[in-house]
């Protein structure tokens, strides 16, 4: 193909093209609806994506009858934003990725093109070079499009999720009048310390607790700053009058705080859970029996 | 415009006895002057009297700094030489992460979350003295 020398495209064949993807929504629309993007996308039905491929070429007519080829913002991309998110999360969900995506999006530039030339008695006029630039670089806008919002979606994700981790991880349980636990599970990082070094501080003053246990059974790793906030952690909760437990410290972690040198002498710890609670309870005088013994009495 | 006069010295803490147990209730900012008053204050009255135990309520107090966890160690200190016990009651979530955060621990002073539960480790409760006796 040959390029036109200037790079900039005139406004008139932003316009004419334009004009030409309202005219030919149709047959585009059919021809992309079998392009790989749309027809792995939209399985259920072929009018569904029909549908889909008028809606995307609306938005580009728009933004080339506007004159605006390259603005990734421009607000005629605005109502197909959604659907082109929702396509490019479907297909990531499917296994493709960006780069798959983006040569998908690409391939939709072939159908058009040939249209477009088809358009032209003689197709190696300078306006049917002019058109087809346009075209191009329309093209390469939508992928763009695509790509941004795809990328919008995944970080909204990523966020919504972060923040979903910090919540669901780090409940406070009140097991006895006055004592509350905290399970940590997963990996302790600066946030998540931050965040559990909080909530059981709250938690010590509504629940009027004078016991905290620290539970890290779940805890995969410790390391020196991990120790250091447990150690934090302990240091507050005594400051505002409640004693602090750690129990479950597995075997292997026992091994690696002693072999990092860190001093955990002034924790108070305990085997298991139910160890401090016991221990817990007895500091505090209650006395747990058991009661007759409780066999599969039919009923 | 007049110009500025000096600051008025800050409010004396009061120190109320309760039996035997003097209670001080810190409220906002400790001035240094009234901080060093304060410790005069206590020092002479467990001194004086027979006090067994001296309650800090920082309840009220939304802002710690070095100052006023060196004023809160000497206090427990002082007392402890007069044979006097010191409690810390009531300090507040983000009071005590900043504590920890400075690294100051206080690891000289008696904590517990408020002033009824400061009074029955010191052997009384809120309602009268001598209801019980020991504590921890």
């Amino acid at each position: 193909m040959q390029v036109p020398e200037q790079d900039t495209v005139p406004e008139s064949a932003a316009r004419w093209v334009g004009e030409f993807l309202r005219r030919r929504q149709e047959q585009i629309a059919q021809r992309w609806a079998d392009a790989e993007l749309f027809r792995t996308v939209f399985t259920v039905s072929r009018d569904e994506a029909v549908e889909a491929c008028k809606a995307v070429l609306d938005a580009l007519s728009a933004v080339a009858a506007h004159g605006a080829l390259e603005n990734v913002a421009a607000p005629g991309f605005g109502p197909v934003r959604d659907q082109l998110g929702r396509m490019a999360g479907s297909r990531s969900r499917a296994g493709a990725g960006p780069a798959r995506v983006a040569d998908e999006v690409a391939a939709l530039r072939g159908p058009a093109t040939a249209l477009l030339r088809g358009e032209f008695e003689d197709p190696s006029s300078e306006q049917a070079h002019e058109c087809v630039l346009a075209l191009t670089v329309l093209m390469g806008t939508l992928r763009l499009v695509v790509m941004e919002t795809a990328l919008g979606e995944g970080e909204q994700l990523i966020e919504r999720q972060r923040q979903q981790l910090l919540e669901v991880a780090t409940p406070v349980i009140n097991l006895w009048h006055g004592i509350v636990a905290v399970p940590l599970i997963g990996t302790l990082d600066s946030a998540r310390s931050q965040v559990v070094m909080e909530n059981l501080l709250d938690a010590i003053v509504t629940q009027q607790a004078r016991y905290a246990i620290l539970d890290i059974t779940g805890v995969p790793t410790v390391d020196s700053l991990v120790a250091q906030h447990l150690m934090k952690t302990v240091a507050a909760a005594r400051l505002m009058g409640a004693e602090c437990i750690v129990s479950g410290i597995r075997p292997a972690i026992a091994q690696t705080i002693v072999h990092l040198g860190i001093d955990l002498g002034t924790i108070p710890t305990r085997n298991s859970l139910a160890d401090a609670l016991a221990h817990v309870l007895r500091q505090q005088g209650i006395a747990v029996s058991a009661g007759a013994p409780v066999g599969a009495v039919p009923r | 415009m007049n110009p500025p006069l000096a600051e008025p010295p800050p409010p004396p803490v009061p120190v109320l006895a309760l039996g035997d147990v003097l209670l001080v209730t810190l409220q906002g900012d400790l001035h240094d002057s009234a901080a060093e008053r304060l410790q005069h204050d206590i020092a002479e009255r467990v001194a004086r009297e027979p006090v067994a135990g001296v309650v800090i309520d920082i309840s009220g107090v939304e802002v710690v700094d070095s100052f006023l966890a060196r004023v809160l160690a000497e206090i427990a200190s002082t007392a402890r030489l007069l044979a006097a016990r010191t409690v810390l009651a009531g300090m507040r979530p983000a009071v005590a992460v900043t504590l920890v955060e400075l690294g100051l621990t206080l690891p000289e002073l008696t904590t517990v979350l408020d002033v009824g539960q400061a009074l029955a480790l010191l052997g009384r409760t809120p309602s009268g003295p001598r209801a019980r006796q020991g504590g921890a």
